[in-house]
Protein backbone atom coordinates (compact mmCIF):
# COMPACT_ATOMS: atom_id res chain seq x y z
CA UNK A 1 0.00 0.00 0.00
CA UNK A 2 1.53 3.50 -0.41
CA UNK A 3 1.95 5.93 1.82
CA UNK A 4 -0.95 8.32 0.51
CA UNK A 5 -3.33 5.27 0.83
CA UNK A 6 -2.08 4.59 4.03
CA UNK A 7 -3.05 8.32 5.21
CA UNK A 8 -6.20 8.38 3.78
CA UNK A 9 -7.03 5.27 5.66
CA UNK A 10 -6.02 6.31 8.99
CA UNK A 11 -7.77 9.42 8.48
CA UNK A 12 -11.29 7.66 7.68
CA UNK A 13 -10.65 5.28 10.77
CA UNK A 14 -9.99 8.56 12.52
CA UNK A 15 -13.78 9.60 11.53
CA UNK A 16 -15.37 6.47 12.28
CA UNK A 17 -13.50 6.30 15.60
CA UNK A 18 -14.35 10.06 16.79
CA UNK A 19 -18.12 9.70 15.61
CA UNK A 20 -18.24 6.37 17.92
CA UNK A 21 -16.37 8.34 20.48
CA UNK A 22 -19.59 10.94 20.50
CA UNK A 23 -21.67 8.18 21.51
CA UNK A 24 -19.28 6.94 24.33
CA UNK A 25 -18.87 10.11 25.07
CA UNK A 26 -22.45 11.54 25.65
CA UNK A 27 -22.99 8.31 28.39
CA UNK A 28 -19.76 8.88 29.84
CA UNK A 29 -19.71 12.69 30.52
CA UNK A 30 -23.87 11.97 32.41
CA UNK A 31 -21.91 9.04 34.32
CA UNK A 32 -19.40 11.54 35.47
CA UNK A 33 -21.61 14.22 36.50
CA UNK A 34 -24.20 12.38 37.69
CA UNK A 35 -21.88 10.59 40.01
CA UNK A 36 -22.30 12.53 43.53
CA UNK A 37 -25.76 10.56 43.33
CA UNK A 38 -24.20 7.21 42.98
CA UNK A 39 -21.60 8.26 45.93
CA UNK A 40 -23.92 9.67 48.03
CA UNK A 41 -26.39 6.36 48.09
CA UNK A 42 -29.16 8.11 46.74
CA UNK A 43 -29.80 6.42 43.02
CA UNK A 44 -32.26 3.76 44.86
CA UNK A 45 -34.13 6.22 46.35
CA UNK A 46 -33.96 8.16 43.13
CA UNK A 47 -35.34 5.13 41.02
CA UNK A 48 -38.80 4.60 43.65
CA UNK A 49 -39.58 7.73 45.28
CA UNK A 50 -42.11 10.43 43.94
CA UNK A 51 -41.25 13.51 42.55
CA UNK A 52 -41.57 16.08 45.37
CA UNK A 53 -38.84 19.15 45.60
CA UNK A 54 -40.29 20.77 48.66
CA UNK A 55 -39.75 17.67 50.80
CA UNK A 56 -36.74 17.24 49.49
CA UNK A 57 -37.54 14.20 46.95
CA UNK A 58 -36.20 13.89 43.86
CA UNK A 59 -37.31 10.60 42.53
CA UNK A 60 -38.49 10.23 38.84
CA UNK A 61 -40.59 6.88 39.37
CA UNK A 62 -43.74 8.88 38.04
CA UNK A 63 -41.58 9.98 35.11
CA UNK A 64 -40.46 6.71 34.03
CA UNK A 65 -43.63 4.95 35.06
CA UNK A 66 -45.24 7.71 32.56
CA UNK A 67 -42.65 7.13 29.79
CA UNK A 68 -42.97 3.56 29.60
CA UNK A 69 -47.16 3.66 29.78
CA UNK A 70 -47.00 6.06 27.25
CA UNK A 71 -44.83 4.37 24.94
CA UNK A 72 -46.03 1.01 25.03
CA UNK A 73 -50.32 2.22 24.58
CA UNK A 74 -48.70 4.26 21.53
CA UNK A 75 -46.61 1.08 20.18
CA UNK A 76 -50.53 -1.08 20.98
CA UNK A 77 -52.55 1.09 18.71
CA UNK A 78 -49.94 1.74 16.23
CA UNK A 79 -48.80 -2.05 16.01
CA UNK A 80 -52.11 -3.07 14.19
CA UNK A 81 -52.67 -0.02 11.30
CA UNK A 82 -49.08 -0.61 10.77
CA UNK A 83 -49.49 -4.34 10.40
CA UNK A 84 -52.50 -3.90 7.93
CA UNK A 85 -51.15 -1.07 5.82
CA UNK A 86 -48.09 -2.68 5.14
CA UNK A 87 -49.80 -6.06 4.29
CA UNK A 88 -51.28 -3.82 2.14
CA UNK A 89 -48.76 -2.21 0.52
CA UNK A 90 -46.21 -5.05 -0.18
CA UNK A 91 -48.77 -7.75 -0.59
CA UNK A 92 -52.36 -7.40 -0.93
CA UNK A 93 -52.30 -4.53 -3.71
CA UNK A 94 -48.75 -4.16 -4.69
CA UNK A 95 -49.67 -2.27 -7.71
CA UNK A 96 -50.87 0.96 -8.18
CA UNK A 97 -52.79 1.84 -5.09
CA UNK A 98 -50.14 0.21 -2.80
CA UNK A 99 -47.40 2.42 -4.17
CA UNK A 100 -49.90 5.33 -3.79
CA UNK A 101 -50.37 4.41 -0.22
CA UNK A 102 -46.48 3.64 0.53
CA UNK A 103 -45.12 7.18 -1.22
CA UNK A 104 -47.48 8.98 1.49
CA UNK A 105 -46.24 7.37 4.45
CA UNK A 106 -43.23 7.88 3.08
CA UNK A 107 -43.97 11.36 3.62
CA UNK A 108 -45.74 11.21 6.25
CA UNK A 109 -41.84 10.51 7.90
CA UNK A 110 -40.67 13.74 7.29
CA UNK A 111 -43.27 15.55 9.16
CA UNK A 112 -41.76 17.60 11.73
CA UNK A 113 -42.97 16.49 15.07
CA UNK A 114 -43.52 20.14 16.32
CA UNK A 115 -46.28 19.88 14.19
CA UNK A 116 -48.15 17.13 15.16
CA UNK A 117 -47.39 18.70 18.74
CA UNK A 118 -49.21 21.17 17.25
CA UNK A 119 -52.08 20.15 15.92
CA UNK A 120 -52.72 17.75 18.80
CA UNK A 121 -52.96 20.94 21.25
CA UNK A 122 -55.34 22.54 18.88
CA UNK A 123 -57.02 19.52 17.47
CA UNK A 124 -56.97 16.49 19.30
CA UNK A 125 -56.86 17.37 22.84
CA UNK A 126 -60.46 19.51 22.97
CA UNK A 127 -61.84 16.52 21.38
CA UNK A 128 -60.41 14.07 23.67
CA UNK A 129 -61.55 17.12 26.31
CA UNK A 130 -64.85 16.81 25.35
CA UNK A 131 -65.15 13.40 25.23
CA UNK A 132 -63.55 12.06 28.35
CA UNK A 133 -65.29 15.13 30.55
CA UNK A 134 -62.41 16.11 32.40
CA UNK A 135 -59.44 18.32 32.48
CA UNK A 136 -57.95 20.12 29.89
CA UNK A 137 -57.43 16.88 27.40
CA UNK A 138 -53.96 16.78 27.82
CA UNK A 139 -53.42 13.46 28.44
CA UNK A 140 -51.36 10.38 28.37
CA UNK A 141 -54.44 8.99 25.93
CA UNK A 142 -54.03 12.41 23.54
CA UNK A 143 -50.35 12.07 23.77
CA UNK A 144 -50.48 8.18 22.94
CA UNK A 145 -52.41 8.49 19.73
CA UNK A 146 -50.53 11.56 18.41
CA UNK A 147 -47.25 9.05 19.03
CA UNK A 148 -48.87 6.22 17.79
CA UNK A 149 -49.57 8.58 14.69
CA UNK A 150 -45.55 9.98 14.65
CA UNK A 151 -44.37 6.26 15.19
CA UNK A 152 -46.61 4.37 12.67
CA UNK A 153 -44.92 5.81 9.12
CA UNK A 154 -41.62 4.19 10.07
CA UNK A 155 -43.34 1.43 11.48
CA UNK A 156 -44.99 0.46 8.45
CA UNK A 157 -42.00 1.03 6.27
CA UNK A 158 -39.56 -1.67 8.06
CA UNK A 159 -42.98 -3.93 8.17
CA UNK A 160 -42.89 -3.77 4.59
CA UNK A 161 -39.50 -4.10 4.16
CA UNK A 162 -39.66 -7.09 6.62
CA UNK A 163 -42.67 -9.02 4.30
CA UNK A 164 -40.18 -8.00 0.49
CA UNK A 165 -37.41 -10.19 2.05
CA UNK A 166 -38.88 -13.38 1.80
CA UNK A 167 -37.22 -15.34 -0.63
CA UNK A 168 -38.81 -15.28 -4.12
CA UNK A 169 -38.99 -19.17 -4.32
CA UNK A 170 -41.25 -19.58 -1.05
CA UNK A 171 -43.65 -17.43 -2.81
CA UNK A 172 -43.45 -18.94 -6.41
CA UNK A 173 -44.23 -22.39 -4.32
CA UNK A 174 -47.69 -20.69 -3.38
CA UNK A 175 -48.23 -19.83 -6.28
CA UNK A 176 -47.25 -23.22 -7.68
CA UNK A 177 -49.97 -24.81 -5.50
CA UNK A 178 -52.84 -22.43 -6.48
CA UNK A 179 -52.43 -20.22 -3.27
CA UNK A 180 -53.87 -16.85 -3.23
CA UNK A 181 -52.26 -13.66 -1.97
CA UNK A 182 -53.95 -13.31 1.03
CA UNK A 183 -53.09 -17.24 1.85
CA UNK A 184 -50.05 -16.52 0.97
CA UNK A 185 -49.63 -13.47 3.02
CA UNK A 186 -50.88 -15.29 6.32
CA UNK A 187 -49.52 -19.15 5.57
CA UNK A 188 -45.67 -17.65 4.58
CA UNK A 189 -44.62 -13.84 4.62
CA UNK A 190 -45.90 -13.48 8.26
CA UNK A 191 -44.31 -16.79 9.81
CA UNK A 192 -41.22 -16.26 8.38
CA UNK A 193 -41.36 -12.23 9.18
CA UNK A 194 -41.58 -12.25 12.67
CA UNK A 195 -38.12 -11.21 13.31
CA UNK A 196 -38.29 -8.19 10.87
CA UNK A 197 -41.59 -7.39 12.94
CA UNK A 198 -39.95 -7.80 16.21
CA UNK A 199 -37.32 -5.35 14.79
CA UNK A 200 -39.38 -2.97 13.80
CA UNK A 201 -41.79 -2.83 16.30
CA UNK A 202 -38.61 -2.33 18.82
CA UNK A 203 -37.37 0.19 16.40
CA UNK A 204 -40.70 2.26 17.22
CA UNK A 205 -41.08 2.26 20.78
CA UNK A 206 -37.44 3.39 21.26
CA UNK A 207 -38.57 5.97 18.93
CA UNK A 208 -42.12 6.39 21.36
CA UNK A 209 -39.34 6.82 24.27
CA UNK A 210 -37.39 9.16 22.81
CA UNK A 211 -39.87 11.44 21.98
CA UNK A 212 -39.81 15.24 23.64
CA UNK A 213 -42.05 17.41 21.64
CA UNK A 214 -45.18 15.57 21.41
CA UNK A 215 -44.72 14.57 25.65
CA UNK A 216 -43.76 18.30 26.10
CA UNK A 217 -46.73 19.59 24.01
CA UNK A 218 -49.54 17.41 25.17
CA UNK A 219 -48.72 14.84 27.79
CA UNK A 220 -50.19 17.36 30.77
CA UNK A 221 -47.33 17.82 32.84
CA UNK A 222 -47.96 16.37 35.99
CA UNK A 223 -45.54 14.66 38.33
CA UNK A 224 -47.89 12.39 40.13
CA UNK A 225 -47.60 8.62 38.66
CA UNK A 226 -50.72 8.11 36.40
CA UNK A 227 -53.22 5.84 37.13
CA UNK A 228 -55.78 6.23 34.14
CA UNK A 229 -55.73 7.22 30.36
CA UNK A 230 -57.13 10.10 31.04
CA UNK A 231 -54.36 11.83 33.62
CA UNK A 232 -51.98 14.00 32.58
CA UNK A 233 -48.08 12.82 32.70
CA UNK A 234 -44.80 14.04 32.46
CA UNK A 235 -42.29 11.49 30.64
CA UNK A 236 -38.77 11.61 30.96
CA UNK A 237 -38.43 13.33 27.99
CA UNK A 238 -40.05 16.24 29.07
CA UNK A 239 -38.91 16.65 32.24
CA UNK A 240 -35.48 17.17 30.95
CA UNK A 241 -37.04 19.86 28.99
CA UNK A 242 -38.80 20.92 31.95
CA UNK A 243 -35.64 21.48 34.09
CA UNK A 244 -33.40 22.81 31.98
CA UNK A 245 -33.48 25.99 33.77
CA UNK A 246 -32.81 24.90 37.14
CA UNK A 247 -28.97 25.52 38.74
CA UNK A 248 -26.60 23.69 37.38
CA UNK A 249 -25.75 22.41 40.88
CA UNK A 250 -28.23 21.71 42.48
CA UNK A 251 -29.69 18.22 43.23
CA UNK A 252 -32.83 19.39 41.10
CA UNK A 253 -30.52 19.22 37.88
CA UNK A 254 -28.08 16.19 38.78
CA UNK A 255 -31.59 14.02 38.50
CA UNK A 256 -31.49 15.16 34.89
CA UNK A 257 -28.35 13.37 34.33
CA UNK A 258 -30.29 10.41 35.63
CA UNK A 259 -33.36 10.31 33.30
CA UNK A 260 -30.63 11.03 30.47
CA UNK A 261 -28.78 7.85 31.92
CA UNK A 262 -32.46 5.89 31.74
CA UNK A 263 -32.88 6.92 28.19
CA UNK A 264 -29.89 5.85 26.91
CA UNK A 265 -30.30 2.26 28.86
CA UNK A 266 -33.30 1.88 26.98
CA UNK A 267 -31.82 3.27 23.28
CA UNK A 268 -29.10 0.43 24.31
CA UNK A 269 -31.73 -2.25 25.46
CA UNK A 270 -33.57 -1.32 21.90
CA UNK A 271 -30.09 -1.40 19.55
CA UNK A 272 -29.03 -4.65 20.99
CA UNK A 273 -32.46 -6.48 20.55
CA UNK A 274 -32.57 -5.16 16.76
CA UNK A 275 -28.92 -6.26 16.51
CA UNK A 276 -29.26 -9.46 18.03
CA UNK A 277 -32.60 -9.94 15.49
CA UNK A 278 -30.81 -8.83 12.51
CA UNK A 279 -27.58 -11.14 12.95
CA UNK A 280 -29.87 -13.87 13.26
CA UNK A 281 -31.66 -12.95 9.38
CA UNK A 282 -28.39 -12.95 8.22
CA UNK A 283 -26.94 -16.35 9.50
CA UNK A 284 -30.33 -17.51 7.83
CA UNK A 285 -29.68 -15.74 4.72
CA UNK A 286 -26.36 -17.96 4.49
CA UNK B 1 -65.15 -22.75 5.73
CA UNK B 2 -63.20 -20.94 8.39
CA UNK B 3 -60.11 -20.24 6.74
CA UNK B 4 -61.44 -18.78 3.96
CA UNK B 5 -63.43 -16.37 6.66
CA UNK B 6 -59.69 -15.49 7.87
CA UNK B 7 -58.63 -14.54 4.99
CA UNK B 8 -61.50 -12.65 4.22
CA UNK B 9 -61.09 -10.69 7.54
CA UNK B 10 -57.31 -10.20 6.52
CA UNK B 11 -57.93 -8.73 3.59
CA UNK B 12 -60.57 -6.19 4.86
CA UNK B 13 -58.38 -5.68 7.67
CA UNK B 14 -55.61 -4.44 5.38
CA UNK B 15 -57.72 -2.71 3.13
CA UNK B 16 -59.45 -0.81 6.00
CA UNK B 17 -55.72 -0.10 7.80
CA UNK B 18 -54.37 2.00 4.81
CA UNK B 19 -57.73 3.87 4.47
CA UNK B 20 -57.39 4.58 7.92
CA UNK B 21 -54.07 5.84 7.47
CA UNK B 22 -54.89 7.97 4.45
CA UNK B 23 -57.97 9.82 6.55
CA UNK B 24 -55.49 10.89 9.08
CA UNK B 25 -53.09 11.94 7.20
CA UNK B 26 -55.60 13.89 5.08
CA UNK B 27 -57.18 15.08 8.10
CA UNK B 28 -53.77 16.56 9.68
CA UNK B 29 -53.21 18.41 6.05
CA UNK B 30 -56.29 19.57 5.82
CA UNK B 31 -56.67 21.00 8.66
CA UNK B 32 -53.28 22.53 9.43
CA UNK B 33 -54.01 23.87 5.62
CA UNK B 34 -57.92 25.37 6.53
CA UNK B 35 -55.70 27.19 9.54
CA UNK B 36 -52.79 28.26 8.01
CA UNK B 37 -53.88 29.36 4.47
CA UNK B 38 -55.02 32.80 5.30
CA UNK B 39 -51.80 33.56 7.27
CA UNK B 40 -49.17 32.58 4.61
CA UNK B 41 -48.49 36.36 3.15
CA UNK B 42 -45.48 38.21 3.08
CA UNK B 43 -46.97 39.99 6.04
CA UNK B 44 -46.40 37.10 7.90
CA UNK B 45 -42.74 36.47 7.05
CA UNK B 46 -41.80 40.22 7.27
CA UNK B 47 -44.17 41.81 9.50
CA UNK B 48 -44.48 45.63 8.75
CA UNK B 49 -41.04 45.51 7.39
CA UNK B 50 -40.78 46.36 3.50
CA UNK B 51 -39.67 42.90 2.55
CA UNK B 52 -36.56 44.27 0.92
CA UNK B 53 -35.14 45.84 3.81
CA UNK B 54 -35.80 43.00 5.80
CA UNK B 55 -33.70 40.89 3.32
CA UNK B 56 -30.98 42.89 2.69
CA UNK B 57 -30.79 43.38 6.76
CA UNK B 58 -31.19 47.31 6.27
CA UNK B 59 -34.03 47.28 9.11
CA UNK B 60 -34.35 44.95 11.59
CA UNK B 61 -37.84 42.43 11.29
CA UNK B 62 -39.79 42.69 14.40
CA UNK B 63 -43.21 41.17 13.88
CA UNK B 64 -42.39 38.79 11.40
CA UNK B 65 -41.09 35.26 11.00
CA UNK B 66 -37.87 36.24 9.11
CA UNK B 67 -35.12 35.71 12.02
CA UNK B 68 -36.88 32.86 12.88
CA UNK B 69 -36.69 31.19 8.98
CA UNK B 70 -32.59 33.02 9.01
CA UNK B 71 -32.09 31.10 12.07
CA UNK B 72 -33.27 27.74 10.89
CA UNK B 73 -31.15 28.00 8.00
CA UNK B 74 -28.11 29.26 9.75
CA UNK B 75 -28.76 26.06 11.94
CA UNK B 76 -28.77 23.87 9.18
CA UNK B 77 -26.21 25.42 7.28
CA UNK B 78 -23.54 24.93 10.27
CA UNK B 79 -24.52 21.35 11.53
CA UNK B 80 -24.49 19.83 7.91
CA UNK B 81 -20.73 21.70 7.58
CA UNK B 82 -19.44 19.91 10.88
CA UNK B 83 -21.24 16.58 10.10
CA UNK B 84 -20.41 16.36 6.30
CA UNK B 85 -16.87 15.33 6.46
CA UNK B 86 -17.06 13.30 9.77
CA UNK B 87 -20.12 11.23 8.63
CA UNK B 88 -18.89 10.87 5.14
CA UNK B 89 -14.92 9.74 5.90
CA UNK B 90 -17.30 7.48 8.56
CA UNK B 91 -19.66 6.13 6.20
CA UNK B 92 -16.88 5.29 3.72
CA UNK B 93 -14.65 4.09 6.27
CA UNK B 94 -17.53 1.24 7.29
CA UNK B 95 -18.09 0.57 3.25
CA UNK B 96 -14.79 -0.15 2.37
CA UNK B 97 -11.81 -0.18 4.76
CA UNK B 98 -13.90 -1.94 7.84
CA UNK B 99 -14.50 -5.52 8.10
CA UNK B 100 -15.50 -8.70 10.79
CA UNK B 101 -15.75 -7.60 14.33
CA UNK B 102 -14.74 -4.05 13.73
CA UNK B 103 -17.09 -3.37 11.76
CA UNK B 104 -19.85 -4.81 14.05
CA UNK B 105 -18.46 -2.87 16.76
CA UNK B 106 -18.92 0.47 14.49
CA UNK B 107 -22.37 -0.29 13.30
CA UNK B 108 -23.36 -1.00 16.92
CA UNK B 109 -22.33 1.99 18.08
CA UNK B 110 -23.63 4.20 14.87
CA UNK B 111 -26.97 2.14 15.32
CA UNK B 112 -27.10 3.52 19.28
CA UNK B 113 -26.61 6.73 18.16
CA UNK B 114 -29.08 7.09 15.51
CA UNK B 115 -31.21 5.76 18.91
CA UNK B 116 -30.24 8.65 21.21
CA UNK B 117 -33.31 10.63 22.52
CA UNK B 118 -32.58 14.10 20.75
CA UNK B 119 -33.13 15.37 24.26
CA UNK B 120 -30.43 13.51 25.72
CA UNK B 121 -28.11 15.05 23.23
CA UNK B 122 -29.48 18.75 24.00
CA UNK B 123 -28.48 17.51 27.52
CA UNK B 124 -25.45 16.75 26.38
CA UNK B 125 -24.61 19.91 24.50
CA UNK B 126 -26.16 22.10 27.61
CA UNK B 127 -24.09 20.40 30.33
CA UNK B 128 -21.08 20.78 28.01
CA UNK B 129 -20.95 23.70 27.90
CA UNK B 130 -22.10 24.53 30.98
CA UNK B 131 -19.13 22.39 32.14
CA UNK B 132 -16.87 24.73 29.87
CA UNK B 133 -18.14 28.04 31.02
CA UNK B 134 -17.66 27.36 34.32
CA UNK B 135 -13.98 25.81 33.87
CA UNK B 136 -12.76 27.65 30.72
CA UNK B 137 -14.41 29.83 29.05
CA UNK B 138 -16.37 32.32 30.86
CA UNK B 139 -18.39 34.08 28.26
CA UNK B 140 -19.36 30.80 26.35
CA UNK B 141 -22.91 30.54 26.72
CA UNK B 142 -25.33 28.27 25.29
CA UNK B 143 -25.68 29.27 20.82
CA UNK B 144 -25.71 28.88 17.57
CA UNK B 145 -22.31 27.06 17.70
CA UNK B 146 -23.09 24.76 20.86
CA UNK B 147 -26.70 23.46 19.01
CA UNK B 148 -25.10 23.52 15.61
CA UNK B 149 -22.51 20.97 17.35
CA UNK B 150 -25.23 18.86 19.06
CA UNK B 151 -27.30 19.05 15.91
CA UNK B 152 -24.49 17.37 14.24
CA UNK B 153 -24.04 14.90 16.72
CA UNK B 154 -27.59 14.11 16.05
CA UNK B 155 -27.54 13.65 12.39
CA UNK B 156 -24.08 11.76 12.04
CA UNK B 157 -25.21 8.55 11.98
CA UNK B 158 -27.99 9.42 8.91
CA UNK B 159 -25.27 10.34 6.92
CA UNK B 160 -22.43 7.59 7.86
CA UNK B 161 -25.51 5.11 7.14
CA UNK B 162 -26.67 6.14 3.56
CA UNK B 163 -22.90 6.79 3.13
CA UNK B 164 -22.27 3.26 3.51
CA UNK B 165 -25.21 1.73 1.70
CA UNK B 166 -24.84 4.04 -1.31
CA UNK B 167 -20.94 2.11 -1.71
CA UNK B 168 -22.43 -0.49 -0.81
CA UNK B 169 -24.79 -0.99 -3.41
CA UNK B 170 -22.94 -0.18 -6.41
CA UNK B 171 -22.90 -3.66 -8.51
CA UNK B 172 -19.70 -5.48 -7.77
CA UNK B 173 -19.01 -4.96 -12.09
CA UNK B 174 -17.80 -1.61 -11.19
CA UNK B 175 -16.20 -2.22 -8.33
CA UNK B 176 -13.95 -4.44 -10.33
CA UNK B 177 -13.56 -2.69 -13.92
CA UNK B 178 -11.36 0.45 -12.81
CA UNK B 179 -9.25 -2.53 -10.74
CA UNK B 180 -9.01 -4.44 -13.91
CA UNK B 181 -7.41 -1.27 -16.21
CA UNK B 182 -4.67 -0.77 -13.61
CA UNK B 183 -5.99 1.70 -11.47
CA UNK B 184 -5.03 1.47 -7.63
CA UNK B 185 -8.08 1.07 -5.36
CA UNK B 186 -7.34 4.56 -3.78
CA UNK B 187 -7.94 5.95 -7.67
CA UNK B 188 -10.68 3.73 -7.83
CA UNK B 189 -12.50 4.69 -5.01
CA UNK B 190 -12.47 8.17 -5.47
CA UNK B 191 -12.68 8.25 -9.51
CA UNK B 192 -15.13 5.67 -9.93
CA UNK B 193 -16.63 4.63 -6.77
CA UNK B 194 -17.54 8.08 -5.29
CA UNK B 195 -18.64 9.95 -7.55
CA UNK B 196 -21.21 7.03 -9.01
CA UNK B 197 -22.18 6.94 -5.22
CA UNK B 198 -22.88 10.86 -5.26
CA UNK B 199 -26.59 10.62 -5.80
CA UNK B 200 -27.08 8.49 -2.72
CA UNK B 201 -25.05 9.76 -0.54
CA UNK B 202 -26.81 13.18 -1.52
CA UNK B 203 -30.08 11.62 0.06
CA UNK B 204 -28.63 11.12 3.18
CA UNK B 205 -27.52 14.75 2.99
CA UNK B 206 -30.80 15.68 2.35
CA UNK B 207 -32.40 13.91 4.83
CA UNK B 208 -29.93 15.36 7.39
CA UNK B 209 -30.90 18.91 6.12
CA UNK B 210 -34.72 18.16 7.17
CA UNK B 211 -33.82 16.53 10.12
CA UNK B 212 -32.17 19.92 11.37
CA UNK B 213 -34.97 21.92 10.13
CA UNK B 214 -37.62 20.04 12.34
CA UNK B 215 -36.05 19.47 15.91
CA UNK B 216 -37.14 21.29 18.41
CA UNK B 217 -35.22 19.41 21.50
CA UNK B 218 -31.71 19.91 20.84
CA UNK B 219 -32.56 24.08 20.10
CA UNK B 220 -34.25 23.84 23.41
CA UNK B 221 -31.51 23.08 25.44
CA UNK B 222 -28.95 24.61 23.50
CA UNK B 223 -29.36 28.14 22.77
CA UNK B 224 -32.58 28.86 20.86
CA UNK B 225 -34.53 32.07 22.52
CA UNK B 226 -38.33 33.54 21.58
CA UNK B 227 -36.63 37.14 20.32
CA UNK B 228 -33.61 37.82 19.38
CA UNK B 229 -33.30 39.09 15.56
CA UNK B 230 -31.12 37.83 13.12
CA UNK B 231 -27.72 36.01 15.12
CA UNK B 232 -24.62 38.30 15.05
CA UNK B 233 -21.78 35.76 15.10
CA UNK B 234 -22.14 32.12 15.97
CA UNK B 235 -21.74 32.85 19.65
CA UNK B 236 -25.14 34.66 20.01
CA UNK B 237 -28.61 33.34 20.48
CA UNK B 238 -31.13 32.88 17.41
CA UNK B 239 -34.61 32.15 16.71
CA UNK B 240 -35.85 29.22 14.87
CA UNK B 241 -38.77 27.92 13.40
CA UNK B 242 -39.78 24.48 14.86
CA UNK B 243 -39.49 26.21 18.39
CA UNK B 244 -41.46 29.32 17.30
CA UNK B 245 -44.51 27.03 16.61
CA UNK B 246 -43.55 25.53 20.15
CA UNK B 247 -43.67 28.51 21.40
CA UNK B 248 -47.06 29.94 20.19
CA UNK B 249 -48.84 26.41 21.13
CA UNK B 250 -48.04 27.42 24.89
CA UNK B 251 -47.96 31.09 25.18
CA UNK B 252 -50.06 32.66 22.76
CA UNK B 253 -51.79 35.82 23.38
CA UNK B 254 -54.54 36.67 20.73
CA UNK B 255 -56.15 35.01 17.64
CA UNK B 256 -53.58 36.85 15.44
CA UNK B 257 -50.21 35.66 17.33
CA UNK B 258 -51.81 32.07 17.35
CA UNK B 259 -52.68 32.42 13.72
CA UNK B 260 -48.63 32.70 13.00
CA UNK B 261 -47.98 29.65 14.76
CA UNK B 262 -50.44 27.97 12.15
CA UNK B 263 -48.53 29.30 8.94
CA UNK B 264 -45.42 28.81 10.24
CA UNK B 265 -46.04 25.30 10.81
CA UNK B 266 -47.20 25.21 7.54
CA UNK B 267 -44.44 26.88 6.24
CA UNK B 268 -41.88 24.37 8.00
CA UNK B 269 -43.95 21.61 6.82
CA UNK B 270 -43.33 22.64 3.11
CA UNK B 271 -39.71 23.30 3.68
CA UNK B 272 -39.65 19.54 4.85
CA UNK B 273 -41.98 18.59 2.55
CA UNK B 274 -39.89 19.47 -0.36
CA UNK B 275 -37.09 18.32 0.98
CA UNK B 276 -38.52 14.95 1.56
CA UNK B 277 -39.20 15.15 -2.24
CA UNK B 278 -36.05 16.31 -3.62
CA UNK B 279 -34.31 13.21 -1.60
CA UNK B 280 -37.34 10.92 -2.88
CA UNK B 281 -36.29 11.83 -6.74
CA UNK B 282 -33.06 11.75 -6.18
CA UNK B 283 -32.49 8.14 -4.45
CA UNK B 284 -35.50 7.29 -7.32
CA UNK B 285 -32.79 8.16 -10.38
CA UNK B 286 -29.76 6.71 -8.10
CA UNK B 287 -31.60 3.67 -8.13
CA UNK B 288 -33.04 3.63 -11.74
CA UNK B 289 -29.21 4.29 -13.11
CA UNK B 290 -28.23 0.74 -12.19
CA UNK B 291 -31.10 -0.67 -12.58
CA UNK B 292 -30.78 0.21 -15.88
CA UNK B 293 -27.05 -1.31 -16.32
CA UNK B 294 -28.01 -4.52 -14.95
Amino acid sequence: MSLRAVIVKNILFFSAFISAAVTLGIFVFMAVLGLPLFREGLFLDMLSQPWMPHKNSYGIRPMILSTLSLSFLSVLIAFPLSLGCAAFVSVISPGKAGRFVKSMVGLMTGVPTVIYGFIGVFLLAPLVRDISGRGSGMCILTAAILLAILVSPTMILLFSSAFETIPEGYLRAVDALGGSTVQKFIYVILPHSWKGVLAGVTLSLGRAIGDTMIALMVAGNAVASPASLFDPARPLTSHIAHLIAADFNSLEFKVLFLCGMALYLFTLLSAGLVNILSSGKKKEAL
Amino acid sequence: MRSQRLEFAVTLFSWISALVFLGIMTTLLTYLLIKGAPYLTLALIFGTTSPLDGLLLKQPVLNGLFPAIAGTLLLVFFSVLIALPAGLSAGIYLAEYAKGSVKGFFSLMFDLLAGIPSIVVGLFGFSVTIFLHQRFFGNLYPCLLISSVSLAFLVLPCLIRTTQTALESLPLSLRQTGLALGATPLQNLFRVLLPRALSGIMTGVILAIGRCAEDTAVIMLTGVVVSSGIPKSVFSNYEALPFYIYYISSEYRDRAELGTGYGAALLLLGICGLLYFAAFSINRRFKNAFRKRV
